[in-house]
Parts: C-alpha cells; sequence; structure tokens
C-alpha cells in the first residue's frame, strides 16, 4: 500500500508507514539529522530534523512521524531554518564538535554563528581514559543516546552506561562512576561505532592522535601478549 | 557493606519486589527513610532484589531532587525562592538561615547536623515564604527563617462557587462520614459507560491541568482502545510556580478525588488507579492514605477498583504525562514520543485516562447536579467553575472557586485588590508557563475562549501579580532558572535552550544586556516553543516572549529598575 503526499512541492508516492525522513530521500530532498542512525531506536531528540507541516501548529520530527495521504510538508520554511540554525548554535556553544564532521558541515549549511552565546557554561569535562580499548571525552558528547540505546535493547543488553544529572548537565555514566573494567561492559564496541562526535575513541586512534608512535603503543601492549610456558 | 543495616533495608523493600522495575521509586523513597540518603552499597542491593541493571539504576538516583547519592545532613531545609516567595523575602530567609548554621545553600554544615537549599515552588504560595523541612510545610515564614512549629498549611478558600470547594473551608480533611455516600458513583454505576462518557462530553468538562482537552473524549479513547488492563491516573504532581489548587483539594477532600476516579474507571472499565503524588507533597500522604482506606471499607474501592499512591521524587517533568508513567514504571521521567497518546499507549503500554485533580473532583460534581446544568454554569464554551490561587502582591491570596466568565478585574477585586494600595504592573497567568496580563487588559473575561484570543492563557489556574514596585527582570531570571533546573535533558531545544534562555535573563536582571540579547531570546524561545519534545520545551519561553511584547522597556540597554 502507498500514500501519496507533498514536500516541498514534490509529488510523491511511498510505501505506507515510511516516515518523512525515508519519504524525503525518495524525491532527493535533504534533511538533516544528529541522533538518528539506522541501527538505533529512533527518539526525536535533536529536532534538527524537524519540518513544517500543514495544519500542525508545531514543527515535526521528520525520522519518527510517518507519511500521511495528502500531507503537506516544507521542509526549508523559516520556522524550520529558525530551529535548525539555533539549536546548532546552542550546540556549538555548549560542547567541542571537532571531531564532528557531519554536524560541523550543518553548522556551515545553516549559517549557524560559533559565537552567538557568550558567557555561556559549556559542558566541558576532563577525558576518562581508564580501559585499553577506548578513551571517553564527554567534552565532545552530543548527547545523541546513541551509545546508551546500544548498550542496552537495542543491541547488546549489556547495560553499562546511563545517565547522570538532569537538563543541560546530563552526562553519559556508569554506576556511580565506576571505571569502565568495573562495570558491566564487554568492550564490544558498539558504542564506539554509533558515536557521532568522536567522544568514545577507540584507544588506538586516540593515542596516535596524540602523537604517540605505533611502536610506543606495542611497547604498552606487548607485557600483554606474553603466553606462560609450562614448567617441564 | 556492614556499615549499612542491610537487613533493614531488605525488609523495607520486600513488598515492592513483585513490581519489579515500577518499584524502584518505592524503594528508593525507602531506603532514604533509613540512611537518609542512597549509599552506593544500598543502591547495588535494589539493583540486586529488584533486578534492574546498576547504570539504570544510577541514572534513576541522578534525575531525582529528593534522591541523594552523597551523605546530607540530619535536617533538609528547602527554602522556595521562585517569584512568589521571592516577592515575600525568601532570598534573605535563606541567607539568614545558611549564616545561621554556617553553611551555604546547597551545602550540609561541617558536624552534618543540616542540608540548607534552594527549592522551587513547594505549592505554598498563598502562604509564602514557605519552605519544607524534613518534608513538613513551614509557611510564612519570619525573616528570621526559623518557623515556630511545623503544622498542616492552612489555606484560605474563597470565591461565589463551592462545587469543588465545600468542604475545604474548614482547614481539616473530611472523614467519610462527613462527606456522606459516594452518591454520584452510585448514579453513574446505575448508567452504562457510553452513557457515562456521554454525560461528560455534554458537561462540557476540559482538563484542569493546563492542557485543557475534552475529558469526554479522552475517557472516550480509552473506553474504545482495544485491552483488558486500563488505568486511571490522578496527576497530583502540581508543580506549576503559582498553583496550590491541587493541594488543597488534597488535604481537605480526598474523597471527592477519590469518586471521581471511580466514576472514570466505570467509564473505561479500568480495574487499578494510582494518585502520583509529587514528592514535595508527602505530609500529604497519612490523610490519603487514610481516606483510601476508609474507600476500601465502604467498599467503593474493591477488587473491581483499587487505588495505589505513588510519591514523585521532585521533578516538575513528571506532571507531564508520559513523563509521570515513566516515572510509576521506575525510570527516568522522560517524556515519550506522542503518538501514541496515553488512551490507546500510557501506562505500562497499556489504556490509560490521566486527568489533573481538579478536573477529577468535577466529575461527582457532574453526576450531583447533572451535565445539563453543569453546562449552565460559566460560559457556553467554559462550562462550569473554575479554581484561581491568587498570590503575590494581591491583599487576600488563596484559592477562589468561580464561574468561568468573570473578568480579570472582578477576580482581583473578589481578592482584595493590591496590597497596601499600590498599583498593579503585571499578572501572571498560567504560572511560569504562562503569560503576562497588563493593566489594560483587566477586563478580559476569564475563558478559554477570551484568554485565547488575547494570547493569553488560563493554565493551571494562577493568577500572580505584581505591584508597580516590583522588577520584572528578576521575576523573568527566576522563571529562566525554574526551566533550567527543571528541563529533563532529552530534546535539544529544551536542555540548550532553557540553560542559555537563563543565561540571558540573569544578565538582565543584573542590569547586564548585551547588543543581541533581544534576538537571541526571540530566537531561543520560538525553536523551544516550535520544536521541543514535550509541553515544558514548549512553554518555557511563554512568559519571557510575553513579557518581550509587553515590556519592551525590561530589555533596554539602559534599563534601571523601575
Amino acid at each position: 500500500m502507498e500514500v501519496t503526499l507533498t514536500i516541498d512541492g514534490n509529488t510523491i508516492s511511498v510505501p505506507t508507514g515510511s516516515t518523512i525522513l525515508e519519504a524525503s530521500q525518495v524525491c532527493g530532498i535533504s534533511i538533516p539529522t544528529i541522533c538518528f542512525h539506522t541501527a538505533t531506536t529512533s527518539n526525536a531528540l535533536c529536532r534538527i530534523c524537524v519540518v513544517e507541516i500543514a495544519g500542525q501548529r508545531l514543527l515535526q520530527p521528520a525520522c519518527i512521524v510517518k507519511a500521511a495521504e495528502g500531507m503537506q510538508i516544507q521542509t526549508k520554511s523559516e520556522r524550520v531554518f529558525r530551529a535548525r540554525r539555533t539549536i546548532l548554535e546552542m550546540l556549538i556553544s555548549s560542547v567541542d564538535l571537532s571531531d564532528a564532521p557531519e554536524i560541523l558541515a550543518l553548522v556551515e549549511e545553516y549559517g549557524a554563528a560559533s559565537d552567538r552565546f557568550s558567557n555561556a557554561i559549556r559542558r566541558e569535562i576532563p577525558i576518562l581514559d581508564d580501559n585499553p580499548m577506548y578513551i571517553r571525552d564527554y567534552s565532545k558528547c552530543v548527547l545523541c543516546w546513541r551509545c546508551v540505546q546500544v548498550c542496552a535493547e537495542d543491541a547488546q543488553y549489556t547495560y553499562a552506561i546511563n545517565f547522570s544529572g538532569r537538563g543541560f548537565l546530563t552526562q553519559i555514566a556508569t554506576f556511580f562512576d565506576s571505571t569502565m573494567p568495573a562495570s558491566t561492559c564487554v568492550f564490544c564496541g558498539q558504542c564506539v561505532a554509533v558515536c557521532p562526535s568522536g567522544a568514545l575513541k577507540n584507544k588506538r586512534e586516540f593515542l596516535l592522535e596524540q602523537g604517540v608512535t605505533p611502536d610506543q603503543i606495542s611497547t604498552m601492549n606487548s607485557g600483554r601478549k606474553k603466553r606462560k610456558t609450562k614448567p617441564e | 557493606m556492614a556499615e549499612f543495616d542491610i537487613p533493614l533495608l531488605k525488609s523495607a523493600i520486600r513488598q515492592f519486589l513483585p513490581l519489579g522495575r515500577s518499584g524502584l521509586l518505592p524503594s528508593l523513597h525507602a531506603a532514604q527513610n533509613i540512611y537518609g540518603w542512597i549509599p552506593r552499597e544500598v543502591a547495588s542491593e535494589i539493583a540486586s532484589e529488584l533486578k534492574i541493571p546498576l547504570a539504570d539504576l544510577h541514572g534513576v538516583i541522578e534525575f531525582y531532587n529528593l534522591f541523594y547519592n552523597k551523605p546530607v545532613g540530619k535536617k533538609i531545609v528547602r527554602v522556595c525562592t521562585d517569584p512568589v516567595c521571592a516577592l515575600k523575602g525568601s532570598d534573605q530567609i535563606l541567607k539568614h538561615f545558611c549564616a545561621a548554621n554556617q553553611t551555604n545553600p546547597g551545602q550540609t554544615n561541617f558536624d552534618k547536623s543540616i542540608t540548607i537549599e534552594h527549592s522551587t515552588c513547594l505549592g505554598l504560595c498563598d502562604l509564602a515564604p514557605a519552605a519544607t523541612i524534613n518534608n513538613m510545610a513551614a509557611t510564612n515564614l519570619p525573616q528570621t527563617g526559623e518557623p515556630d512549629t511545623l503544622s498542616m498549611p492552612v489555606s484560605q478558600v474563597y470565591g461565589s462557587h463551592n462545587l469543588l470547594t465545600r468542604h475545604c473551608a474548614g482547614n481539616k480533611s473530611t472523614t467519610l462520614i462527613e462527606y456522606g455516600t459516594y452518591a454520584a458513583l452510585q448514579r453513574a454505576l446505575l448508567m452504562r459507560p457510553d452513557a457515562v462518557i456521554n454525560e461528560v462530553k455534554v458537561s462540557g468538562l476540559v482538563g484542569r491541568g493546563g492542557a485543557a482537552f475534552p475529558t469526554g473524549v479522552k475517557l472516550e479513547g480509552a473506553y474504545t482502545a482495544e485491552g483488558t488492563q486500563k488505568y486511571i491516573i490522578c496527576n497530583a504532581d502540581e508543580s506549576e510556580p503559582g498553583t496550590f489548587k491541587d493541594r488543597i483539594l488534597l488535604a481537605y477532600d480526598p474523597h471527592l478525588i477519590i469518586e471521581g476516579m471511580c466514576i472514570a474507571a466505570h467509564a473505561i472499565g479500568a480495574n487499578k488507579g494510582y494518585i502520583f503524588l509529587r514528592g514535595e507533597y508527602s505530609y500529604l500522604l497519612p490523610g490519603l492514605e487514610l481516606a483510601l482506606s476508609e474507600a476500601r471499607e465502604a467498599g467503593y474501592l474493591n477488587n473491581k477498583f483499587d487505588v495505589e499512591i505513588r510519591l514523585g521524587a521532585g521533578a516538575y517533568i513528571c506532571g507531564e504525562e508520559t513523563a509521570l508513567f515513566e516515572a510509576i514504571e521506575g525510570k527516568r521521567g522522560l517524556p515519550r514520543i506522542k503518538p501514541p497518546f496515553p488512551t490507546t499507549s500510557g501506562l505500562f503500554g497499556a489504556p490509560t485516562v490521566i486527568n489533573n485533580v481538579e478536573t477529577l473532583c468535577n466529575l461527582p460534581v457532574i453526576f450531583e447536579i447533572g451535565a445539563e446544568a453543569y453546562h449552565k454554569i460559566g460560559t457556553e464554551k467554559s462550562p462550569g467553575s473554575k479554581l484561581f490561587c491568587l498570590s503575590g502582591d494581591i491583599a487576600r491570596p488563596g484559592l477562589y472557586e468561580i464561574p468561568f466568565g468573570h473578568t480579570l478585574r472582578e477576580l482581583l477585586h473578589m481578592a482584595g485588590g493590591l496590597i497596601n494600595g499600590r498599583s498593579l504592573q503585571a499578572v501572571l497567568l498560567g504560572g511560569a508557563a504562562g503569560t503576562f496580563a497588563t493593566s489594560a487588559q483587566l477586563d478580559i473575561r476569564l475563558t478559554f475562549e477570551d484568554l485565547r484570543k488575547a494570547g493569553l492563557s488560563i493554565g493551571s489556574g494562577v493568577v500572580m501579580v505584581f505591584d508597580d514596585t516590583r522588577d520584572l527582570r528578576d521575576t523573568l531570571k527566576r522563571l529562566g532558572q525554574f526551566f533550567a533546573h527543571e528541563s529533563c535533558g532529552k530534546c535539544y531545544p529544551c536542555q540548550l535552550g532553557t540553560q542559555r534562555q537563563k543565561e540571558i535573563l540573569e544578565r538582565i536582571a543584573d542590569g547586564k544586556i548585551e547588543p543581541g540579547d533581544t534576538e537571541r531570546l526571540k530566537d531561543i524561545g520560538w525553536t523551544m516553543t516550535d520544536a521541543s519534545l514535550c509541553g515544558l520545551g514548549q512553554t518555557a519561553a511563554a512568559a519571557v516572549i510575553s513579557a518581550l511584547d509587553n515590556f519592551p522597556h525590561l530589555f533596554l540597554a539602559d534599563n534601571s529598575a523601575n
């Protein structure tokens, strides 16, 4: 079954159950996303994908709202642009986006001013380096939830991480801030794989970026590679 | 491990084990009642008993204001510094109290005897300045901060009508004997559910929590929804600054609420009800539990429909219906995406009718006098009577029950006008999430339709009065601080926007507005209004945008206080 709708003046038909984001891809219209990921449950929390739908008072997130028969959607209205630009301006004033090229591209595209907000508190947290597999640099965390989700029901069912705090001061955290090895983490790497902003980074990659040479990295690990030999 | 009496904890939470994850908030409350805070070992034990992942449990403790994962003082004092209490000098009281106890706001003193904190609105605005001391209400605080005695707050109830407040004038809870029988329920039980729903539709009753959704339509949605397990929830999480009407109903007439829940349960076929009570109203628990047991004894609550109380833990966002479900389910109070709506998928995914305390209290009234008689009260589009909460610079703060249709001027006159003969500067209608009315708008009728046309809101019925000596920039700053404190942090517009808005309002209140600040406030405000995931973010800038429109002088660079 199909539904027919209009996006930015283009009339298209898409399978019933398609989201507006999926429908936009059918007619080549680009809608920005940040928290959306094909492998995680969509929570529509970044709101950067909001679009204007005729007859609806508020802007709607394209990643979860289903295309409906006769829907008329504007993805480039003034209200949409203001919301997207302001979200980006607020985000860049809060966290370090230097490792988030896709988000930086959006900042550029929407003309978001990185210095719009002065005297603005940033989320600046010292890097957590407590295991040999990955580092956590939450000054770069955009709170997209992907890592928490893949550690939970979206993939691993390991539940090593959740949140601390509330509101602007929300952070990703372990139980009573224990180290990763002391948590239920099994170092599967799923969280690192889905992080959009470099807040979770493979330890080796991090060390190489810091200027540590491959040989030096080998030396760090070599102790662990020795096998025990049985006494004769 | 030996430091904490774990067997004591185990026996305290045994009753919650069958609830699984849903037993988390009750278990954390029980643990906190034993230890004063929630140590790591205790949290670990609860996680093990309830079979909850440790990180998840940590996230829940961290979310709620009233749960502490660090040691706190034996005495916990929370002094409200939201707008109304601030008008009555609460900043100075907090300062004085801290100095007298050699500590600072948000800290515990050296011998851990006392912790003193800022609090958001405690629902005691008619008795401001107010605080809670070890969860007991302390009202009309003297400037020294120390209350003489701690007792149940005594509110004044006024107004021409007493359909809802008939038992609220005596300043004590109404027993079942004093209440009489649940005659309205008995009438409703003789009707088929769809007839009950129709009666509510004919009455024209809409929700009284702020969203004004037609109650009959809500009942119908849950009635027709698929499923045999359905719920009625009484939203008693009243936390909107300036609102205290539900506290008065909960304290003085619990049977009116219970009877309303029973009528709603019959309408949709619910077998279970919850009263979700904000954590800061825990002093109302004994009275509510007593009323529930009286209702059970009389057979009104039985194995066909029974009601359980769940205590919140300090989060304004849990007044949002889906966040409230999350709290009962034992999670961080984060709102859900809608659709699906609660009437089809609500608490535990089941069809749920969730209504404000005042809304439920209207149901027995409707079935007592009949829908047509009810509809004749008020106006055609706004039938019935409404509870208005008057506070601030008004001569007679308190609860006013009047029919819809009176003007704002008439209501202020009923309340004795401005104190000390001062003149009116502004009225904040609807609470922190509301809008400012000016002295030019006093002849607007207090109805949904008239206010909407004027770009104003009834909200929960807050009428917060500011005289001409008040610095509204200070008020806006506190409203900004409120929303930043209460934002759940899920969606970007509100998580980031409430923080940025607060920072700008703080510097404006300091007389340090910067070029571009009004544009920033408008961009932030409209982004939150248009794009936030839930009603908190969608209304977090309402008062600011209203002030930008009505009081532009507040945002001028050279502006001094008045």
